[in-house]
This record gives C-alpha cells, structure tokens and sequence, in this order.
C-alpha cells in the first residue's frame, strides 16, 4: 500500500505537472507520436488492405507475409535504427525517428491485414449483385464494402492504437520522451512513485483511447449489421 | 438452331420490353470443352415483353448464358443484342442499369434499409431523392410489401419470402426494359416459391417485361415460360420453343427425359376447362362443378378420384356450358396449343 | 561509427558461444510462456463457451492487460518479485491471453452446427464428440491463435533485458549494443530474434498441415487482437 500512497503522492504533486519534464508535455508527446505514426502507418496499410481485399489480387502477400511482419519486435527494431538515423540527423534521428518508425510497422499488421480481411469477408453474392445491377468498382468499394467491413477496419484501427500507444513506451529506453520516460527514470532511480504515475497515465491513455473507439463504433455501426432479429 | 416464336400469344407487343437475341454464343473455359459452364454456339430470340426460361442440368451453361447478357461474364464468340445492338458495345454499367438482375441469394445490401436498397439504381443514375423515395413506395407497394411497414426495416428482419419480393422490386426499380432472374425463388420452401410465382406471373401481366429466367426445375420452367430453352450438357442448345410443343414433341431423347414421363400430364397443366370442347350434357345432378381457370390436370385429378363418368364445365358467369368427361380432357391434347395459362 | 564497418565479424566469430546461449534462453523463456500461457487460456476459453455472458468480461481483462505497456509490467513486477523468472515469465503469460482466447473461442464457434448433429445422430459421447470432432476442426483457428502468441512472446522477450543480464535471451545485445553504441551487437539480438519468430511461425504452419491435413493454413486472424 506503501505503493498506492507514494503513487498518488507523486501524481498530485503539481511539481510534476508543470516544465520541461512535466505530465501535459510528456502525454502531448506520447498522444503526438502515437497519433503520427498511426496516421502515417494507416495511410500506406489501409489503401492497400481495401485494394488487395477489393481485387484479390496478391492476397497471397497479405496471407504470408502479415505473420513475419509482426515478428518485427519493437524493441529490437527501435535498438536496430538509433545507429543508423543518428547518422542522417544526430537530435531527431535520435530522440524521434526509431520511435516513430517502429510504430509505424507495429501500427502496419492489423491495418493491413483487417482492411484486407473486411473487404475479402464481403459476401461474394454482394458483390455480384452490385456489379450487376451496374455499380463501378469504386462504387462497390466504397459504398459497398467498405460500410459492410468498417466494423472490421474498426477493430484493425483500435488495436494498432492501442498498441502502439502502449509500446512508445520503449521509446523512453532509447532517448524518445512520452511517459515511458517516467517509468524508465522510476525504475532506474528506485522511485516507485514516478514509475507507477508513468504506468498508470499510460494504461490511462491507452483504456481511453480503447474506451473511445469502442463507443465510436456502436455509434457508427449500421444497425442492418447487427445480428438477425427476425426471419 | 434458331427457332421464332411467331404466333405465339403472349405478353408481346406490349411496350414494356427490350427484344433479345443470342447469335452464336459461346463461351470456352481452359479446362477443356466439356467444361462445367461452357457454352456452345447458342442462338434464339426472345420477342419483347415475353419470358424465356433456360433450363437443364447442373453445369449445363444456364446461369453463365444469363451472365453473357449483363457482361458479369463475357463471351469467347457470338453476340448478344439487346433491341439489336451489341451489349458489348456499350459501356457496362450503363448497360448493367438498364437491366434488372435478381439472384437466388437475392443480395440485398444488409447495411442499408429496404428503401435505400429498391433505390440503389436510382440512386446510381442520380434520381432527386423524392423520386427515390416515390419509386420505392410504388415498388414495395407492386410487390405486395406495406411501404409503410417495411420500408426502414432492414434485410436481417425479413423472412426469405419477403427478402425475394425485395430483390424483385429492386430490379424493378429503374424500370429496365429486361430483367436477369437467376433461380429467383429456389431459395424459399414450396408454398412461398408457389405464391411467388404466382404474383411474378399477375405482375408480369402488366408490366410486360423481357425475361431472361433461369431454372434447373422444368416445372418451374413450364408454368414461367412463354418460351423455354432446354440447354444439355457441354452448353448446347437441345430445344427452344413453348412449353406446349416442348411437352408434345421433345426433339431429342435428353429432351424427353429431362421433361419427365409425365409430359401428357404436365401439358394438361397448361390447358384450362375454359380451352376445352365440352359435350352437351343429360341432367347435371351431383357432379363436380369447374370454373374456366381450372387447369385440365387439376380437373383429371378430381374426376378419377371423384370416380364420376364427368364434371360441369361452369361459363365465366357461373352457369353450365357442358359436360367435361376424362375423354374429352385426353384428347385436348391433340388440339392445338392451347392459350397461355400464365401470361 | 565512421570507418569502422558496420558489422564486426570478428566480434560475432569470437561470441558465437555465448550468442547460442542467449538464443537457447530467448527459446527457454518464449517456450514456457506460450506453454502456460496456453494452458490458462485454454481453460479461460471453456469458461467463455460455456457461460456466454462471461466471455466480454474475458476478453476485456484481456485487452486491460494489453495496454499496460511490455517495460512498465516487467518494471512493476521487480518490486513484487525482484529480478526472479517469475518477474520475466509473467507479464510474457499475461500477454499470450488477448491472441490466445478470442482464437480457441472462434476455433470451436467455428465448427458446423449440421456436423455436431451429425455427431450426435451417430452416437458419439460426449467426450468422443469433443476429442474426435470438435477438437480436430477448432485446430486451424487455434494454431493461428498460437502463431501469434508465439510471434509476439518471441519479441516480448527481447523487453525482459531491462530486467539485467540474466534475462531477455537476445534482448540482451539489443540493450548492450544500445548502451555501448555498437550496432553489431543490435543487429546480432534484433536480426536473431527476428530469424527466431519467423521460425517458429513456421514451424506452427507446418505443425498444422501435419494435423489438420485437410484444411489449407488459414491467415491468423487480424481481427485476433479485440
């Protein structure tokens, strides 16, 4: 319980909420960072996800390649570019660019392959009907398949954020700021106040972040999509 | 093969409908010419404002001739003209507009209500949103569907029958002057297909469609029909013309079989007691009696079981006209073709 | 960096000792957390199948326990049980839940209605229904569910580094080459625990072509993660 109080002692310190290290800079940069990267990461996945799964074409590449991609570990693959982005750029190639790229491909795999699997999972018959009944392709893409799958390209965004949010943690291990730097600086200097303030913001950010797209999808769901009723 | 159906009395000659001819159509698959689906050289007319069945075993090439004509699928030779032009020479969704297609999955879009769905096409070819909206209500009303009840539901709250009756009402919607059914009612149990059949055939009376409307059940063929087409495997013709020749002269012996050894009474079905000859009648005490529509196989069916030497045939206002006996109903078959009964 | 190559071979050649030996615990510590971690799951999952209402509560422990970051957990458990293996196999369980239980759930959902009937029209058991039908075709979504687990304990692993050098298998060179500005030993941990994931995932698609002949290795569903 020596915990919990030295928790909250740390958390209500206005101390702490103010300056270069303090809560609102730390959580803008953490909420800053994850947004990047999942816009970046969603802007490349999803195009590509709706395509293959709209066409079929090179869903083969989806299939196999989805699985390896997630055996990319963060923390390795942040370890792997500080070397490397310090070279092209010695301040942002080391406080933010391993970060943000690791994101990006933690963010890749469930964009990409739920955008697939939305549009693939269309029923075929649909989709036949549509072409039939003289929709273009970009018609039964967009006002077909894509309705039909957003509660799957949902589920594929709120992961990846969720994710992601809860990984740019281990940027802090590497020189990225955001709330892991609180824990990082907990753990190495013993102060168990710091450390469990930097997990709980973070569990905080992410369990919103969670709660949010939760609410947003029963708000965008089409209540044709909801189980039968009837019949 | 090409067969006229001159002479034949139908729904033609009403303005509702396109004519359609297949001309040497054919259609190759890679896995050789036997292939499930292959089509072989197919030619016929189909008169504006009638209904022509493709029917005949699975893999025999139905559905893909069917699929020939809304280019879902496009021919390795031949052509296909509607009111005598190319469809291949327009652009697909164009064409694909102007002509109804209902699928025995019906396909209706379960993301949107059963208004918006009947108001897809409109809605491509960019309708004002009350002439959507009117349309809708006149179609949903056509089918038998309360506008009113139904038209914010969606596709999950409906039973198979209704589900149907909106996949016909939605290619209906634009009004096109030919319409694609691919096993429209084989999804739903025998009374529903029955009614729907039923109600398809009145509304046809008055809109006077061109059909393409496929089926593997050959009586679903005979009572639909104002023409049929038997297609045999590896996608050939075997037979083209209406139902009543098709019954009385098979051209073939896969013909005959695919109609059934039943045929004589199955041609009966095509024929009322109002078609038939009737003999002058003694004193009418206790007999069957029959209205016009009764269909000749219905009337056969009550006399031998009746076990009477005959029934009265009953004029359109209710009174006896003469006396229909189980002789004059087999040699109705050696008359000419009788009216449709359907259209 | 400048002049010096970026992989020192001659490093890697005088370390291929030790090297095998982090890759041996890096295997030892993904192996015992995707075994536990699918026992409990497991169980988690007949829980969930057989009382309905209780497997939102399931999957949203699941999915809390997701968002509690890889380093704050390993972090959190020192003060709980120091620098022990329970400190590094825990949050490594913990995390297996989110891709395990939602992926058996399925696998069993996913066997035909008409096929249990079938079963039971027979004469199976219960018991015999389950082992000789239900099992068999709730396989593929199953093993999908494992070769996730086992793709992301793999890299999770590399985190327990934090806890010193006693633990996180490859992690370990990641955090050294780190600290020392040496890109060889990163690319020694990353590359190798890369290679290690990618195996495994493997040799899970394999070990499902052997049992399930019959149905061709499906994508791990993406929707895995809820």
């Amino acid at each position: 319980m020596q915990i919990v109080a030295a928790t909250i002692q740390w958390l209500a310190d206005p101390a702490h909420w103010q300056g270069s290290n303090g809560i609102p800079l730390r959580l803008g940069e953490h909420v800053a960072l994850s947004g990047l990267s999942l816009l970046l990461a969603a802007l490349v996945a999803m195009p590509l996800g709706l395509w293959i799964g709209h066409t079929g074409r090179f869903s083969w590449l989806v299939v196999s390649s989805a699985n390896a991609w997630r055996a990319l570990p963060s923390f390795a693959v942040i370890g792997l570019l500080v070397p490397f982005t310090t070279l092209l750029d010695p301040n942002l190639g080391f406080i933010l660019y391993p970060t943000l790229i690791a994101m990006i491909v933690l963010a890749g795999p469930p964009l990409l392959v739920n955008s697939y699997q939305g549009v693939a999972g269309v029923d075929r018959d649909l989709v036949e009907a549509a072409r039939g009944m003289g929709m273009s392709e970009r018609q039964i893409l967009f006002d077909l398949e894509m309705p039909i799958a957003l509660p799957v390209l949902a589920t594929g965004l709120r992961s990846a954020a969720v994710q992601v949010i809860a990984t740019a943690t281990l940027g802090a291990t590497f020189g990225f700021g955001g709330l892991g730097h609180y824990i990082v600086l907990g753990d190495a200097n013993q102060d168990n106040g710091e450390l469990f303030g930097g997990v709980v913001l973070v569990a905080a950010l992410a369990l919103g972040t969670l709660a949010m797209f939760v609410l947003l999808e029963r708000r965008l769901a089409s209540p044709g999509l909801a189980p039968r009723t009837a019949g | 093969m090409t067969v006229d159906a001159s002479g034949h009395a139908g729904a033609a000659g009403k303005a509702g409908g396109a004519s359609l001819e297949f001309r040497g159509v054919t259609k190759r698959y890679d896995s050789g010419v036997g292939a499930p689906g292959a089509v072989n050289d197919l030619s016929f007319q189909v008169p504006a404002g009638t209904i022509c069945v493709l029917v005949g075993p699975s893999g025999c090439g139905k559905t893909t001739s069917l699929k020939m004509v809304n280019r879902l699928i496009e021919p390795s030779a031949g052509e296909i003209l509607l009111d005598g032009v190319n469809v291949q020479s327009q652009p697909v969704t164009a064409l694909r507009r102007r002509i109804g297609y209902v699928i025995q999955q019906v396909g209706l879009f379960p993301h949107l209500t059963i208004g918006r769905n009947v108001a897809v096409v409109p809605g491509l070819e960019g309708w004002s949103s009350q002439r959507q909206r009117a349309r809708t209500q006149e179609l949903l009303g056509l089918v038998g569907l309360d506008p009113r009840r139904y038209e914010n539901r969606y596709p999950n709250q409906l039973s198979g029958g209704e589900r149907q009756r909106v996949g016909v009402a939605r290619a209906l919607a634009a009004d096109p002057p030919l319409m694609l059914m691919d096993e429209p009612f084989a999804a739903v149990d025998p009374i529903v297909r029955e009614r729907l059949q039923d109600e398809f055939l009145r509304l046809q009376r008055e809109l006077a469609k061109t059909i393409l409307f496929v089926t593997h059940d050959i009586d679903e063929a005979i009572k639909m029909g104002d023409l049929i087409a038997v297609m045999q495997e590896g996608g050939r013709l075997a037979q083209f013309g209406p139902p009543d020749e098709i019954l009385a002269h098979p051209s073939s012996e896969f013909v005959a079989r695919f109609v059934g050894e039943d045929r004589g009474l199955k041609r009966l079905s095509l024929r009322t007691v109002a078609d038939l000859r009737v003999e002058k009648m003694g004193r009418p005490v206790g007999l069957p009696r029959f209205t016009p529509g009764t269909k000749l196989r219905d009337a056969l069916a009550i006399l031998l079981v009746a076990d009477t030497r005959g029934g009265i045939a009953l004029d359109e206002g209710g009174r006896p006209r003469g006396l229909v006996t189980v002789d004059a109903i087999a040699s109705s078959l050696t008359d000419d073709p009788p009216a449709r009964v359907g259209a | 960096m400048s002049g010096e190559p970026l992989v020192r071979w001659d490093w890697v050649g005088a370390h291929i000792g030790p090297i095998l030996d982090r890759l041996g615990q890096h295997l030892y510590l993904a192996v015992i957390a995707v075994s536990i971690g699918f026992a409990i799951s497991f169980g988690l999952a007949a829980v969930a199948i057989r009382r309905r209402r209780l497997y939102p509560l399931v999957t949203l422990i699941a999915t809390a326990v997701y968002t509690i970051p890889s380093y704050a957990l390993f972090a959190t458990l020192v003060v709980f049980s120091g620098l022990s293996i329970v400190t590094a196999e825990v949050p490594l369980v913990l995390y297996t839940f989110i891709l395990l239980v939602p992926n058996i759930v399925a696998g069993f959902d996913s066997v035909p209605q008409d096929v249990l009937d079938a079963a039971d029209g027979m004469g199976y058991t219960a018991g015999q229904r389950w082992w000789r039908v239900e099992l068999p075709l709730a396989v593929p979504l199953v093993v999908a569910g494992l070769r996730l687990a086992a793709v992301s304990t793999i890299g999770l692993v590399t985190v327990s580094a934090i806890l010193g050098d006693r633990f996180g298998g490859l992690g370990y060179y990641i955090l050294e080459g780190y600290h020392r500005t040496f890109p060889t030993e990163i690319l020694v941990g990353g590359l190798l625990s890369i290679a290690l994931a990618v195996a495994a995932d493997l040799g899970f698609v394999l070990l499902q072509r052997l049992l399930t002949p019959w149905a061709a290795a499906r994508l791990a569903p993406g929707v895995a993660v809820r």
